[in-house]
Parts: structure tokens; sequence; C-alpha cells
């Protein structure tokens, strides 16, 4: 072992972003939400917004990333973090303002809020976690399970007959003139994070232009609800959740 | 070869593994101590970590720092 | 629009919703969230069309009360002197973001035009919100501090008082009115704009300087010890605002009958003392006008002297608990209440003042 090297004659080449706090997280080991946080941290860090960035989270899994964010938040009532949004970038009209909801939130209490919010086109980025089920409360089904999808509420698979199909809401939210830019990403492997950094990029650099609404869709895992390892729920999201919620911007400014 | 090394703040790691998968030289896996929350903390196994980032890119709980040898030391 | 000055006074005759909507503007409001309802529509028409006139301020119709109130929450969280308003129904909408508010000790304005419920009901004038208003109205141990306007003049005074308020005590306020004050036109005095200062807002979340903690506007609290803290906080304050109980006594000092009512009924109850007087009856008159926190005290030691109290509401019995609780049983408390949008007339209120006294009045 020639060419050894310690520690102390290496330099630091990626650390904890300093946006992100000390206090450990409360997330099921492998869960995505951990990612999402440090990436958005860390544009936060390199783009030198901490001072101006106000975020939103609502009730779900993600409801404490005040605990992890160390920036101005609000909690929100479930299902209303674009509304609490609106209302801060509204009086804040010069500040980044972005809000953190779960599919629970955005997609089936909070559709309307969703909907018109970027039907107005808020200068806000929507941050949207689909891993297809409710995490908090202990997994049941969410709007985005998949067929077939065995959670605690649809025990035997979700059945379209019975409750509809897995709701699409971010080609749904597409179609409104006040969406700027719509993407749909992951955070499972190295590169996928990567490109969730550069949508997140994307979408405060929009923010200060005041183009409009941008509205990213992180399609996540949930190993406790799948009930799954971690590894496992990867490979599982790649194989079954991305047919239905492929990757890819769905609608960016020319 | 680039040298690189890790340090993982053990207490915090939740053993999901993900740095495990992600990492293309292979060289990290499950200490068979526990942490102080009861959890195999990842560690580094042998010395070819190049510190490509990867590891602490996908892990959820911002738990690794990379350490890489200078580009300057290297071309020396 | 019918102006004059009078005494360097500025005077108009102006229908109470549209008061209540300039003296918003006067009082400095920063943003308005709303969504259309009847009877109180002109607020949110007033401001909309008024808007270019105050480029600073944020005019906004929601998608609806859910939404509004959400949109109050993160603008009064962001640190702006914040108002809403809607109409019974959308104001049952508002009571999870209500008691949200609360939690998070936000300040906010808060106007409820009552219609006659329960259900979709009737768009006809109601003071059956009453219990919703003062108990709390959504889930937990919470209050609003609640004033209840009795003409156009109020409904412009109180904008200005219930800012104010909340922002003394980081609870969001309620103005409590009723379809006929709304709709009415009275003549009014409109206080100058910029004459209520901004309370601090250093709590707020404007985004976090390197120098100071984060601002967290937050009503979860998971750990029991800390949730009790948040309570126990919420109850000293509510015990604080007790300095701020308001009420109008009228023709109490000889008086036998004691009527109490708020709002338009008290109004109602002015023309029946007039009646009673007439007859001999020495009717007086108690007027809460902060319903929460409520005249206990006055009304207790009043007791002391009447003969009785006859409590008069647009409802079914709302403020007669409250009554009740105060005069403690040591007078008996009458109750004469009319329901679904139906006003008391001073007749049958003075006819159920005679059964009380067992002789015909009317």
């Amino acid at each position: 072992m020639e060419n050894v090297v310690t520690k102390n004659e290496m330099e630091i080449v990626y650390k904890k972003p300093k946006t992100i706090t000390d206090t450990p997280m409360h997330y099921c080991p492998g869960c995505g939400h951990g990612v999402v946080h440090k990436i958005l941290m860390e544009v936060i860090d390199e783009l030198g917004i901490q001072d101006q960035t106000i975020g939103i989270a609502p009730v779900g899994c993600a409801v404490f990333a005040y605990d992890y964010m160390n920036i101005d938040m609000q909690e929100a009532a479930h299902g209303r973090a674009s509304a609490v949004a609106t209302g801060v970038r509204r009086v804040l009209p010069d500040k980044y303002v972005f809000s953190y909801q779960g599919d629970g939130d955005l997609a089936a209490i909070g559709t309307g809020e969703t909907i018109h919010t970027v039907n107005r086109g808020e200068n806000i980025l929507m941050l949207f976690i689909n891993n297809g089920i409710y995490g908090m409360t202990g997994g049941q089904m969410a709007p985005t399970s998949l067929i077939g999808m065995k959670t605690t509420t649809s025990p035997y698979g979700r059945d379209a007959a019975q409750v509809g199909n897995p709701i699409k809401i971010t080609e749904l939210i597409a179609q409104l003139p006040g969406a700027y830019y719509v993407t749909r990403q992951a955070v499972h492997t190295t590169q996928a994070v990567r490109k969730l950094k550069k949508a997140i990029e994307t979408s405060f650099k929009y923010q200060k232009e005041k183009k409009g609404t941008c509205f990213i869709e992180v399609v996540s895992n949930c190993p406790s609800g799948w009930k799954m390892t971690p590894v496992e729920a990867n490979v599982w999201l790649e194989k079954n959740m991305f047919p239905v919620y492929p990757l890819g911007d769905i609608k960016s400014p020319k | 070869m680039i040298h690189g090394t890790i340090v993982v703040a053990k207490d915090i790691c939740k053993a999901c593994e993900l740095c495990i998968t992600a990492c293309p030289q292979e060289c990290l896996e499950l200490s068979p101590h526990l942490n102080e929350k009861g959890y195999r903390y990842a560690q580094l196994k042998n010395d070819t970590c190049t510190g490509c980032i990867n590891c602490a890119i996908v892990c959820p709980d911002s738990a690794i720092t990379v350490y890489r040898e200078s580009k300057k030391k290297n071309a020396s | 629009m019918d102006m004059a000055i009078e005494n360097g006074k500025e005077m108009r005759l102006m229908k109470g919703n549209e008061a209540l909507a300039e003296a918003a503007f006067r009082a400095g409001m920063k943003a308005y969230f709303g969504y259309p309802i009847t009877p109180q529509s002109e607020i949110l028409e007033y401001l909309a069309f008024h808007a270019p006139e105050h480029p600073d301020v944020v005019v906004l119709q929601a998608e609806s009360e859910l939404a509004a109130i959400n949109m109050v929450y993160g603008a009064s969280g962001a640190g702006a002197r914040v108002m809403t308003s809607s109409s019974s129904p959308g104001i049952s909408l508002m009571q999870e973001g209500l008691s949200y508010m609360t939690s998070a000790h936000l300040p906010a304005l808060i106007v409820n035009v009552q219609r006659g419920g329960p259900g979709l009901g009737t768009i006809q004038p109601s003071q059956s919100d009453y219990f919703q208003a003062v108990k709390g109205g959504g889930h937990g141990d919470y209050h609003l501090l609640v004033l209840a306007p009795a003409s156009v003049q109020e409904m412009v005074d109180f904008v200005f008082e219930g800012f104010r308020l909340s922002e003394k005590y980081r609870n969001p306020v309620m103005i409590l009115a009723d379809g006929a004050l709304g709709q009415m036109m009275e003549k009014v005095v409109l206080p100058p704009a910029g004459t209520l200062p901004k309370a601090d807002v250093s709590w707020a979340s404007t985004g976090k300087p390197a120098a100071r903690e984060r601002n967290i506007i937050t009503s979860l609290f998971i750990q029991p010890e800390k949730m009790e803290m948040i309570n126990l906080g919420l109850q000293e304050k509510y015990k604080k605002m007790e300095s701020e109980i308001r009420y109008e006594l009228i023709e109490c000092n000889d008086a036998e009958i004691v009527l109490v009512a708020f709002g338009l009924t008290a109004r109602i109850c002015q023309k029946v003392i007039e009646l009673g007087r007439e007859k001999g009856i020495k009717i007086g008159l108690v007027r809460p006008i902060t319903l929460f926190p409520f005249p206990y005290d006055i009304l207790n030691r009043m007791a002391d002297s009447v003969e009785a109290f006859l409590a008069v509401e647009m409802n079914a019995g709302q403020m007669l608990e409250d009554v009740r609780l105060a005069v403690n049983g040591k007078k008996p408390v009458h109750f004469y209440g009319r329901t679904g949008g139906m006003i008391p007339s001073p007749e049958e209120v003075l006819r159920k003042v005679g059964a009380i006294i067992e002789r015909v009045l009317v």
C-alpha cells in the first residue's frame, strides 16, 4: 500500500450543507425526504439565499422539516401549503418561497389549492414528494398509490373500479398557463439527485425572474410503508413507479 | 488513481445501505458494531475510495463527509 | 359618494360592509384574502374596486374560504397586517385555520357578517354564530377576541381596534356583525389613514438573517409537556384579555328589568326601553361589546339590584348561557329570540317583558 494518503492531507470535497441543522432526522432509514431536504438546502447555500427564503411544510412526514432546514419556515394545515405560500409570497414579493408537500397533501386534500395556486402562477416553487402512500399516518392509500398496490386501507390492492386510478396531478397542472416549469425527478441514484439539484436551481432562478409557478415532483420511496428494505424500495420504485410516473421535464420554457 | 476517504457520522447513520449501493468502488460495508441507536453504521472496508462523493449524495441523513487527495498534490 | 367634512372630520353615508372595507385600507391593512358569500360580498368588491389606489395592499379573491384563511395564516406569519371576511357557512370552513392561527400566535382580523343557519340557511341577518365565535369554534382550547358592532360607525371603529388588539395579543380578533349591519347605510366618521401604528413583528418568518435564530410559525408541539405549555400560555393570554372587556349600559341606574343584547338586537332593545318606560316599566340594557371576553362582572353585580334579566338574541339562546353564568342564579334570566333570519320587533320583545312582570303591555 504505497501512496497512502491520510485524511489530514486531503481536502473536503463533500459535507453536509451548512443550512441543514444538526438535529438528527426522524425519517425512517433510506427515506427520500432526507435527500431532498439536503439537496434543497445545498442549493440555498450555493445561491446564498438563506436569508431570503421562506419554506412551507404542511402535515405529512415532512411537517417537521423546520427542525432540519435552518431557514424561516411555516408549518401548514393538511392540504393548505400552497395557500399559505401564496399568503407569504404576496406580502413578501421579493423573497424566495417554496412549499414542500406530500402526495396526500398536494393531490388529495389540497387539490383545490394546488390547482388554483398554479393557475394564478404564484411565484413559488412547489416541491411535491410522491411516494404513493401516506407515510406519517402509517401506510394508508394515497391518491398516487399504484393499481394493485397494497396499503393498510387497500389491503387487497388498489382497485381502480373502487377508488379510481393513480392521479397524475403533475401532468394535470402542467396544462395551466400559470405553470412555468414542471418537471418530474427522483432521488434514488446519484445521477437522479444531481438532476433534481439542477431542477431546484432552475426553479429558484425563474422565481427570481417572477416567471410563474415552478413545480417539481420527486418520485420517492417509503421503505417502511412499502414494507421493503431501502435498497429494495429503490429497485421497486424504478420498476413500478417510473412506468406510471416517468421522469423528465413535463413543461419547460422554450 | 485519486485517493479519497470518508468519515461517517456513525451515530446519525441509520444503516439504510443506500451508500453501499451507490459506491462504484464497492468499498463500503456495514460495521459489525452498533451505534447508539442500534444501527450497524456504514464504514469503509478497504482503501479503494476515490472520494467520488456518490455515497454522500444519496445519504438521506447527511451523515457522510468526503475527503479527496487535492489535485495539486496529486499533480506533483 | 356622499361626503362631507364637518369639524375637520370626514363624514360619509355608507353601507356597513363598504365602510368596514374603507376602514381596513385606512387602518393600514397590507393584505386581504376572501371569497364571495352573501351578505358580505361588498367587502371584497369594495376592496377590489379601490385596490388601484393602494398599490402596496394585496387584495386577492381566493378559491375558497379554506384557501383564504390559510393565505391569511401565511401573510400574518410573514408579518403583514391581514384581514379576511365571510359569512356564517364560510366562517365554518375557516375554523381549522383559526385554530391553527391561535396556536401559532398569529394576529389577523376576521369579519363574520352573519346569516341565518344552520346549513346553507338564509341570507337574512342572524346572531346564531355566537357559540362558534366566542367558545373557540374549531378544535382545541382557544378563543378569538370577539367584538360585536351595533352600528356602521362601529363597523369602522372596530377595524382599527380589531387590528390593534390582534397585534397586541398575537391572536385573531373577530368582528361579529350580521347581515343587517353589513347591508344598512348610516352616517359614519372615517378616521384618517396612517393613525394605527404597526406592532413589532420580529417573530415573523421573513427570511432568516445570519444574526438571528430562525423564525418558525407552527402549531405542532408533539411533546405533551410543550403542548401543555402552549395551552397554559394561551389561557394566560385570555386572562389578560379581560382588561379589554367592553360594554354599554343604557338606562340601567333605576332599571328593574335589564335586557341583555349585542349588535343589532341591542338597537332594537333601545326602542323597547323607550316603549316600556312610556308605560312606566323601568327597563335598562346591557350591551356587551366584547363577547369574548364576556362582561360577566357587571351582570353579576347588577343582579344584586335588578329584578330580572332578559337576553334578547337572533338565535335560539346562545349568549343566554353566558348571561346565566354571570347572574349565577341570583335572579331569573329570561330569553327572547328569533331565528332563521327573523328580526324581533320592539313590540314582541316588550310583550315578553310584559309576560315576565305579568302585565299586558302590548
